[in-house]
C-alpha cells in the first residue's frame, strides 16, 4: 500500500471520529445546560477545553456564550476540530483513497458530507440541534457500520482502526483531562449532586453511561468511574481498550519486518508501564500527571507511525 | 431517431415503443433519481477558478443513442484502421520520417510543431506503442456516414462516464435491458488493464505492476482517475508518491519503495518530468524520462503523442492512413482548410459566416468560432485574430450532425451529439470498446458538446443485430 494512502486512511478516520465525540461534546453540554438551574456558561468552558477548541475560540470570539460556543463546535471554518471541517476533512482524504475503500464506504461517507453541509449551511437554532446532532452521529455511524462491514481485513483496515482508537484515545483522555478534579477521591464531597452533575457529564461525553449503570446500578463514585473509564477492557471507549486495539492493528502490520516497528515499541511500553496496575496505583500516581503521561504517550505513538508508515516522505 | 423520410429508425424501434407506454412524470422522476446517483457516487468534475470545494455534475440525459450492430462495424473497421495508421505515423516521426521524405506532409509541418517532442527522437517505447489509449471523436451525419472530428491520442477522458452512464440505466429501467440486446461496456476496466499489460518492458516478469498517475484531486478529471485506477485494481499515485531508485520508477509504499512496470499517465507532456520538461512541475516524476529512454518503464500514452493529434496534421489524416496502411481510409475526415496556406486563408476569410475555425492547439471548444451561429462583431473580431496569426488556425464546414432527442420538458427534443469511442492498443492488437461515450449538446440548435460549455452526456447502446 502507498504511504500516501495509509495516511489518508488514518486521518479519514481521525476526523470521522473526531466529528463525532465533537457531537457528542456538544450533546452533553446542551443537556447540563438544560438540567442545571443556575444557568452557568462555565460547562461550556470545560466543553471548548475537551474539544480542544478553547484558544482558538478566544482568539475570534469576544464573550463565551453557548450559542456562540455551539456554533464554533459545529461550523465553524477557524475551527479545524469543528464538526463541519473534520467532516469535510474527511472525505476530502476519503476522495484521496478512493481506491482503497469500498464504493460503500465512500458513499456513506459522501452522503455524510452532502448531508452535513446542507444541515450546517446556516447556524443551527436550538430547536434544530438534536435532530442535528443525531443525524451527524447517525452519518459518521453508518460510514464505521460500512466500514466494518465491507471491508477486507487486510493493512487498510488496520490503518482504518489505528486512526479511529488513536482519536478515541486521545478525546477519552481529554475529557478525564479536563474533568480529573471532579473525580479525585479526596474533592469528592461524597454524594453531592454537583458531583453527580458531573459525573454524570463524564458518562455522557463518553457514550459510558448505559455501560456504567449495568455495571454498578444506581451506584458507583469517582473511583468506579475512573476505573471504568481507564481500565475497563470491555467499554470501547476506555484507554485500555482503546490502546488493546491499537497493539492488535499495529502487530498485525509488523507481521512481516524484521524487529519490532518503533510505534509498537512504545505502544507495548504505553500499556505495560501504565494500564497494567489497578485504579488505586493511578491515583497514587496522580491522577493529572497520569492522564497528561497518556496524553503525550499517544501523541508520541501518532508521531511514530507516521514515520514507521511513511505516510510522507 | 428518426431518419431523412422522418420515419424512426429500426434500432430505436423498441425503445420507442417503450418510451410510448412511460410516464413522462415517472420518467422525470427517473432523471432525478439519476442526478442524485451521480451526486452519491460521486461521479462530479472540478471546475478550474471555482472555490476549490466545487464539483459539478454533467448533465445525463436518460434517452440513450442507439447504433446498430451493423453500422457499429463498419465504424469500428475504420476507428481499428486509424489507430494503427497513428501508431505508426508517431513512430515514423521520431525516426526515419518517411513520410516526410516521401513529400507527403511538409517537414514544417513537424519541425515546427510545438507538439513535436525532440526528446522522443529514436527513442523505443516498450512494445512499440506509443498511443495506448485513444478517444476518436466522430460525427454522423446520415445512414453509415461518419466523419472524424479529432484524434485524441495523448490522454483522452470520458470512458469513465461511458461506464457510469451504464451502470446508472441498468439500475434505473432493466426492463429495457431485457428487451433490447445490447453490448456491454463493462469489460472496458479489465481490458484496459490487460492492454496495459501486455505493453510493459521486456524486463517485467509475470504480472506487471501497473500504477495510475494523477495531478491530484484538485484536478477536473480526478475522479475518473480514481475510478479507473480502482476499477483495475492498481494504485493511484500522485508525483510526489514517485522517484527514481536503482533506475527505476518506484512508489513509496509503507514497506519502502516498490518499482513499476507500466505508469498510466494522466499528466501532461510538460509536467511529466521537471529535469526534462517544465521545471517547475510539482506533479511529475525527477528523471521519469531518462528511465523511459532507458526501456525501464512503459508510459502510456507515450510522451510526444500530441503529434498526432495536432489539429493542423488533423487535415493530413487520410494521406497518412493511406501512406501506412496502404489501405483507402474507411472513415473521413472533415476537409480542413489551413489558414497557414495563403490560399486557403483566403477562402476562409471569405467565407467566415459558413464555417467553424478552430485553434491549431485549442481543446475544449474554447477559442473557436462557429460562423453561421456567431454576431457580426464576434466574426470581425475574429477576422483579426485569425489575420494576426493565421497559422495558428484551421477552419471547417459545418456538418449536418445526426440529432438524437433528449428528455426536455416538452418531451422528446431533437440535439447535435457527437460520439468518442475508446480504443486499445497494445503489442496484442487493437481493441474497441462497442459504444462510447456520446455527448450532447444541450442547447437548442448548439453545435458544441463539451461539458464545460454546457453539454451533457448519454447512454450509448450498441445492439446485438
Amino acid at each position: 500500500m502507498l504511504g500516501k494512502t495509509a495516511n489518508g486512511l488514518f486521518w479519514m478516520y481521525r476526523y470521522l471520529e473526531r466529528a463525532e465525540n465533537t457531537a457528542r461534546l456538544i450533546e452533553t453540554g446542551q443537556r447540563i445546560a438544560l438540567t442545571r438551574l443556575d444557568g452557568s456558561e462555565e460547562e461550556w468552558t470545560s466543553v471548548l477545553q475537551s474539544a480542544r477548541a478553547l484558544d482558538a475560540f478566544r482568539e475570534h470570539n469576544e464573550d463565551l456564550t453557548k450559542d456562540a460556543a455551539i456554533d464554533w463546535l459545529l461550523r465553524a471554518k477557524a475551527n479545524p476540530s469543528s464538526v463541519l471541517c473534520c467532516i469535510e476533512s474527511a472525505r476530502q482524504n476519503a476522495r484521496m483513497v478512493r481506491t482503497a475503500l469500498t464504493g460503500e464506504v465512500w458513499e456513506a461517507t459522501n452522503a455524510a458530507y452532502m448531508e452535513t453541509t446542507k444541515l450546517l449551511a446556516r447556524k443551527v437554532s436550538e430547536r434544530d440541534l438534536p435532530h442535528v446532532l443525531r443525524s451527524i452521529r447517525q452519518h459518521t455511524a453508518l460510514v464505521r457500520g460500512m466500514t466494518h462491514g465491507t471491508m477486507l481485513r487486510n493493512e487498510i483496515y488496520d490503518f482504518v482502526r489505528l486512526g479511529t482508537f488513536l482519536e478515541r484515545a486521545d478525546n477519552t483522555a481529554r475529557i478525564l483531562d479536563v474533568k480529573y478534579y471532579v473525580l479525585l477521591p479526596s474533592a469528592s464531597a461524597v454524594g453531592t449532586s454537583l458531583d453527580n452533575v458531573q459525573w454524570e457529564t463524564i458518562l455522557r461525553s463518553l457514550s459510558a453511561r448505559g455501560g456504567f449503570r449495568m455495571e454498578h446500578g444506581a451506584g458507583g463514585g469517582p473511583l468506579e468511574i475512573t476505573h471504568f473509564l481507564i481500565l475497563d477492557r470491555r467499554m470501547p471507549r476506555s484507554l485500555a481498550f482503546c490502546v488493546r486495539k491499537l497493539r492488535e492493528n499495529l502487530r498485525y502490520l509488523d507481521d512481516d519486518t524484521p524487529g519490532m516497528m518503533p510505534s509498537l515499541r512504545q505502544l507495548n511500553h504505553l500499556e505495560g508501564t501504565y494500564l497494567t496496575h489497578d485504579i488505586n496505583a493511578i491515583f497514587d500516581y496522580g491522577l493529572h500527571e497520569f492522564i497528561q503521561k497518556i496524553l503525550q504517550l499517544l501523541a508520541e505513538i501518532s508521531h511514530q507511525i507516521e514515520i514507521d508508515f511513511r505516510f510522507y516522505e | 431517431m428518426w431518419g431523412d423520410d422522418d420515419r424512426l429508425r429500426e434500432p430505436y424501434a423498441r425503445f420507442h415503443q417503450w418510451f410510448r407506454d412511460e410516464d413522462p412524470a415517472r420518467l422525470r422522476a427517473k432523471q432525478r433519481e439519476a442526478e442524485n446517483l451521480f451526486r452519491l457516487t460521486g461521479i462530479t468534475f472540478n471546475v478550474y477558478g471555482r472555490s476549490e470545494a466545487e464539483e459539478r455534475l454533467i448533465p445525463f440525459d436518460i434517452i440513450p443513442r442507439i447504433i446498430s450492430g451493423h453500422e457499429w462495424q463498419k465504424l469500428a473497421r475504420g476507428i481499428e484502421q486509424r489507430v494503427r495508421a497513428i501508431n505508426a505515423f508517431i513512430h515514423d516521426i521520431y525516426h526515419k520520417q518517411e513520410i516526410v521524405r516521401a513529400g507527403r506532409i511538409p517537414e514544417e509541418m513537424i519541425s515546427r510543431n510545438d507538439a513535436f517532442l525532440p526528446h522522443m527522437i529514436g527513442v523505443e517505447p516498450p512494445g512499440g506503442i506509443y498511443t495506448h489509449i485513444i478517444g476518436i471523436d466522430i460525427v454522423r451525419t446520415g445512414p453509415g456516414e461518419f466523419f472524424v472530428l479529432e484524434d485524441n491520442a495523448r490522454t483522452p477522458s470520458g470512458v469513465s462516464y461511458m461506464l457510469e452512464n451504464r451502470e446508472t440505466m441498468l439500475q434505473m429501467f432493466p426492463e429495457l435491458f431485457s428487451r433490447n440486446r445490447v453490448r456491454p461496456v463493462q469489460n472496458y476496466p479489465t481490458d484496459l488493464r490487460r492492454s496495459l499489460a501486455a505493453s510493459a518492458p521486456t524486463m517485467a516478469d509475470g504480472s506487471p505492476v501497473v500504477a495510475v498517475l494523477t495531478p491530484g484531486i484538485y484536478n477536473s478529471a480526478y475522479f475518473e482517475h480514481a475510478f479507473l485506477a480502482d476499477q483495475m485494481g492498481v494504485e493511484l499515485v500522485e508525483g510526489h508518491d514517485l522517484k527514481v531508485v536503482d533506475g527505476r520508477v518506484a512508489m513509496r509504499t509503507t514497506r519502502g519503495y516498490k518499482p513499476i512496470d507500466v505508469l498510466y499517465r494522466r499528466v501532461d507532456d510538460d509536467f511529466l518530468d521537471p529535469l526534462n520538461f517544465n521545471p517547475k512541475s510539482q506533479l511529475g516524476v525527477p528523471g521519469i524520462m531518462d528511465v523511459y529512454r532507458a526501456g525501464g518503464i512503459t508510459i502510456a500514452n507515450a510522451p510526444g503523442t500530441g503529434i498526432a493529434d495536432d489539429k493542423a496534421i488533423y487535415s493530413y489524416m487520410p494521406e497518412i492512413v493511406e501512406f501506412y496502411t496502404g489501405e483507402r481510409p474507411l472513415l473521413k475526415n472533415v476537409p480542413t482548410w489551413r489558414c497557414s496556406e495563403p490560399e486557403d486563408l483566403a477562402h476562409v476569410l471569405d467565407n467566415l459566416a459558413d464555417l467553424v475555425v478552430k485553434e491549431v492547439h485549442g481543446s475544449g471548444g474554447y477559442g473557436m468560432l462557429i460562423g453561421p451561429t456567431a454576431s457580426k462583431k464576434d466574426i470581425s473580431a475574429f477576422r483579426a485574430k485569425l489575420k494576426a496569426r493565421p497559422g495558428n488556425y484551421i477552419a471547417q464546414p459545418t456538418l449536418s450532425l445526426s440529432t438524437v432527442p433528449i428528455f426536455s420538458r416538452q418531451g422528446l427534443a431533437p440535439r447535435h451529439v457527437d460520439l468518442r469511442p475508446f480504443v486499445l492498443a497494445s503489442p496484442r492488437g487493437i481493441k474497441i470498446t462497442p459504444g462510447g461515450l456520446t455527448r450532447v449538446a444541450l442547447k437548442k440548435g448548439s453545435l458544441v458538446v463539451n461539458s464545460s460549455q454546457g453539454g451533457g452526456t448519454k447512454d450509448t447502446w450498441v445492439l446485438e443485430d
